[in-house]
C-alpha cells in the first residue's frame, strides 16, 4: 500500500507490511466493538459514500464505510446519516459548503475508490474544515484489494490525527487470548486480530493454558506462556511465518514476558529451584540471563521503562501487591511506587512513560487506574468488579484491559482522560489479557 | 507405574478371595505405623499379596483411593495465604510417607489460586502454595527428585463462578500421582 500527500503535493511515500494471515477462524474468540460512553459533545461530520470506479457496480470494498464505523467508534465525532445528505459530491470542484453548514456538520470526508488494474486500486480522499469553507488535508493512497481494509484504517487515523492532534490507532492491532469449551474441554487460544476485531488470526491453539502475550517494540513477535506438557514455557513467535521459538522452560514459573525497548532482551519471571518469584532479564540472542530482583515474597509482572534503563514490577514485600522500580541492571535497589489502597499489580507504562496503569483494588472491586509514578496519585478509570490486565494504546490515549461481564471475559477500553468506554465483546467463548501493538511501520 | 501397580495389587488379592482390610486410617497418629506396615519388606511394586499366606489380606491404599488421608489429593488455602492449615496436616503426613516408602512414586504439585487479582501475581501465588506442600513433604520423606511443581494461578479453576465458594475450593494444591 503507497500513500502520497495531496496538499501540498506528494511529500510522503511509505509502503505497510501486512501480516500474512495464517490461520484465519471467524468462529473463535471475534470482537465486536461497541461504544457504551463518548465524549459530551461529539464533533459533527459528513463522510460522504467514495464513488467507485472500476470494473463492476460496486467497490471491492466499503472504504468510507469502515472509515464512519472507525471515527464512530472512537466516541469523538457523530457521522451524519448518508440519507440525510443533501448531496453526495466526490470531486472536490462539486463541494458546495452551503449544504453541508444548513447540515450543522463541522467536517466534510469526500473521496473516490478508482481501479487502475487488475487488483490495484487507488483511493483519494480529501478532509475539509466545513465553517471555514476549506481544504484541510488530502492524500492518495495505492492498494492491492487484500490492502483495501488496512488502507481504510490509515485514512481513518489521518482524518483522526488532522481532527484531534492524536495519532490514530485505527491501524493497529491487538492480542488477547480467548477461551472456549469444546466438547467439555477448555480450548486456549492466542489471538491476534484488528483493533476493531476484525480479521482475527489463530497464532497458537492448545488444550493447555495460554498467558501473557507480549508484542516485540516491532510488532513483528509475540512472546507467551504456555503450560503445554504440564509446566509453564515462555516462548517467542514470529507472526509472519508462524515460527516460535521456546525461550525459557526452567524448573517452576516461566512467565510474564515483556520485551524490552530495543527488543534485544526480555524481562520474565522466573521461581528457579527455589520457588520463590523473583524477575530476570533475558538476553534473547545469547540466552544470557541476569537477576533483578532476589527477595522472598513474590517479584512478577515486569514492565519496561520507555528509555529501558529501569523496570517497573509487582511485588508482594510490604504483605499485599504493589508497584516498585528497579534499575535494569544487576544488584540494584527497589524503590516502592505505589502507596494508595492495599492492592497494586500488573503496571504498564504509558508510551510517554508519566503513567503506570495498575490493576487497583477500590472498596473490594479490582479496578483500572492510572497512576502518576513521581507521586504515586492514583485515579481509578474503570468500574467493573474484576478488571484487570490493562494495555496501552500505542498513542497512550487509550487503555484496553480485560473485564467480566455477566460472568463471561470481555475485554474493554477507556480514555486516559476517563471520558470514553468501549465494550469488547467477544463472539464466542472468554476473551482476556489484551495487548495492544505498537503502531504499525510505515 | 504406580498405577500399574495398583492395578495389579487388587487383581492379585481380588483373586485370593479374602476380605479386603483397609488400613485404619481414622487417626492420624496411626498413618506413619500403617504405611511402613504395608509396604514392610518390599522395596519393588509386587510383593504385597500376603493374603495368600492365609493371613489376613491387607490392601495398600494408593494415593486418591480409598477413604483415608492419603485418599485426598486436594490442598486447599485461605485468600492470599500460602501456610498450610492443620486440618491437612494428616493428609500430608500419609502422601510424605507414602512417597518415602515407595521410592518410584512421582507426584506434580499443581497450584492454583482464585480469580481475584492479577494473573501473574495469581501464577507466583499457586507457586508459593505449591511450595509450601513442597517442603512438608520433603520433611516427611520425600525426596526432591518425586516432587514437581507447576502454578496455573487462576487458568485452571476447579469450579466457575465469582462468588466465595467458587473462591474457596479454588484456591488450592492438587496432588497428581504420575
Amino acid at each position: 500500500m503507497r500513500i502520497r500527500f495531496l496538499k501540498p503535493k506528494i511529500t510522503a511515500t511509505a509502503l505497510v507490511c501486512l501480516l500474512s494471515a495464517l490461520v484465519v477462524s471467524k468462529s473463535f474468540g471475534q470482537l465486536r466493538v461497541e461504544i457504551r460512553r463518548g465524549v459530551e459533545r461529539p464533533v459533527p461530520m459528513a463522510i460522504v459514500p467514495f464513488s467507485w470506479d472500476g470494473f463492476g457496480s460496486v467497490s471491492p470494498f466499503d472504504v468510507s464505510g469502515l472509515v464512519t464505523a472507525d471515527l464512530v467508534s472512537s466516541g469523538r465525532f457523530v457521522p451524519m446519516e448518508v440519507r440525510d445528505m443533501v448531496s453526495l459530491p466526490s470531486l472536490p470542484e462539486d463541494v458546495r459548503f452551503q449544504d453541508w453548514r444548513i447540515s450543522e456538520v463541522d467536517y466534510l470526508v469526500i473521496g473516490r475508490v478508482i481501479e487502475d488494474s487488475f487488483d490495484a486500486y487507488t483511493i483519494v480522499f480529501q478532509l475539509y474544515d466545513v465553517l471555514r469553507g476549506e481544504p484541510i488535508v488530502g492524500y492518495r493512497l495505492t492498494a492491492s484489494g487484500a490492502e483495501l481494509r488496512t488502507a481504510s484504517h490509515r485514512i481513518s487515523d489521518m482524518i483522526y490525527e488532522e481532527l484531534t492532534g492524536l495519532q490514530g490507532v485505527f491501524g493497529t492491532q491487538i492480542a488477547y487470548v480467548s477461551e472456549q469449551q469444546e466438547g467439555g474441554e477448555a480450548r486456549f487460544r492466542l489471538i491476534v486480530s484488528d483493533a476493531d476485531g476484525a480479521n482475527p488470526i489463530v497464532v497458537a491453539d492448545s488444550p493447555d493454558p495460554l498467558m501473557s502475550p507480549a508484542w516485540s517494540p516491532d510488532g513483528r513477535r509475540i512472546a507467551y506462556v504456555s503450560f503445554e506438557g504440564s509446566q509453564s514455557s515462555v516462548y517467542i513467535q514470529t507472526l509472519r511465518t508462524g515460527v516460535r521459538e521456546r525461550v525459557s522452560a526452567r524448573a517452576g514459573i516461566n512467565g510474564a514476558p515483556v520485551f524490552s525497548p530495543d527488543g534485544r532482551y526480555l524481562a520474565l519471571t522466573l521461581s528457579r529451584d527455589e520457588g520463590n518469584s523473583d524477575i530476570y532479564m533475558l538476553e534473547i540472542a545469547t540466552q544470557a540471563l541476569t537477576r533483578l530482583t532476589q527477595h522472598s515474597a513474590i517479584d512478577t509482572e515486569a514492565v519496561w521503562a520507555p528509555d529501558g534503563q529501569s523496570i517497573y514490577f509487582t511485588s508482594g514485600r510490604a504483605g499485599g501487591p504493589q508497584i516498585y522500580q528497579v534499575a535494569a541492571r544487576a544488584g540494584a535497589r527497589a524503590q516502592r511506587v505505589t502507596f494508595e489502597g492495599s492492592y497494586n499489580a500488573r503496571p504498564r507504562i504509558s508510551p510517554g512513560g508519566d503513567r503506570l496503569a495498575v490493576v487497583h483494588e477500590d472498596r473490594g472491586n479490582y479496578r483500572i487506574a492510572l497512576v502518576d509514578p513521581e507521586t504515586g496519585l492514583t485515579q481509578v478509570l474503570s468500574s467493573g468488579r474484576q478488571d484487570e490486565s490493562p494495555s496501552f494504546a500505542p498513542n497512550g490515549a487509550l487503555i484496553i484491559y480485560a473485564s467480566q461481564e455477566g460472568g463471561r471475559g470481555v475485554l474493554a477500553s477507556v480514555s486516559t482522560d476517563g471520558r470514553i468506554h468501549q465494550q469488547i465483546v467477544s463472539v464466542a467463548g472468554q476473551v482476556r489479557e489484551p495487548a495492544w501493538s505498537p503502531f504499525p511501520r510505515i | 507405574m504406580t498405577r500399574t501397580f495398583a492395578v495389579i495389587a487388587i487383581l492379585v488379592l481380588a483373586g485370593c478371595g479374602g476380605d479386603n482390610a483397609t488400613l485404619p486410617d481414622s487417626e492420624t497418629g496411626s498413618q506413619a505405623g500403617a504405611a511402613s506396615n504395608t509396604s514392610g519388606s518390599s522395596t519393588g511394586a509386587t510383593t504385597t499379596g500376603t493374603g495368600a499366606m492365609g493371613g489376613p489380606n491387607v490392601v495398600r491404599e494408593m494415593p486418591g483411593e480409598g477413604t483415608g488421608p492419603l485418599s485426598r489429593l486436594v490442598i486447599y488455602f485461605d485468600y492470599d495465604r500460602s501456610e498450610i492449615r492443620s486440618d491437612f496436616n494428616s493428609m500430608l503426613a500419609a502422601h510424605g510417607e507414602y512417597l518415602a516408602t515407595n521410592n518410584g512414586a512421582q507426584v506434580r504439585l499443581e497450584g492454583h489460586a482464585d480469580e481475584r487479582g492479577s494473573r501473574e501475581y495469581n501464577i507466583g501465588l499457586g507457586e508459593q502454595r505449591a511450595q509450601a506442600v513442597r517442603r512438608i513433604l520433603l520433611l516427611q520423606g520425600a525426596t526432591a527428585s518425586q516432587l514437581g511443581t507447576v502454578s496455573y494461578g487462576e487458568e485452571r479453576p476447579a469450579m466457575s463462578g465469582s462468588n466465595d465458594e467458587a473462591y474457596s475450593l479454588n484456591r488450592r494444591v492438587e496432588l497428581v500421582y504420575q
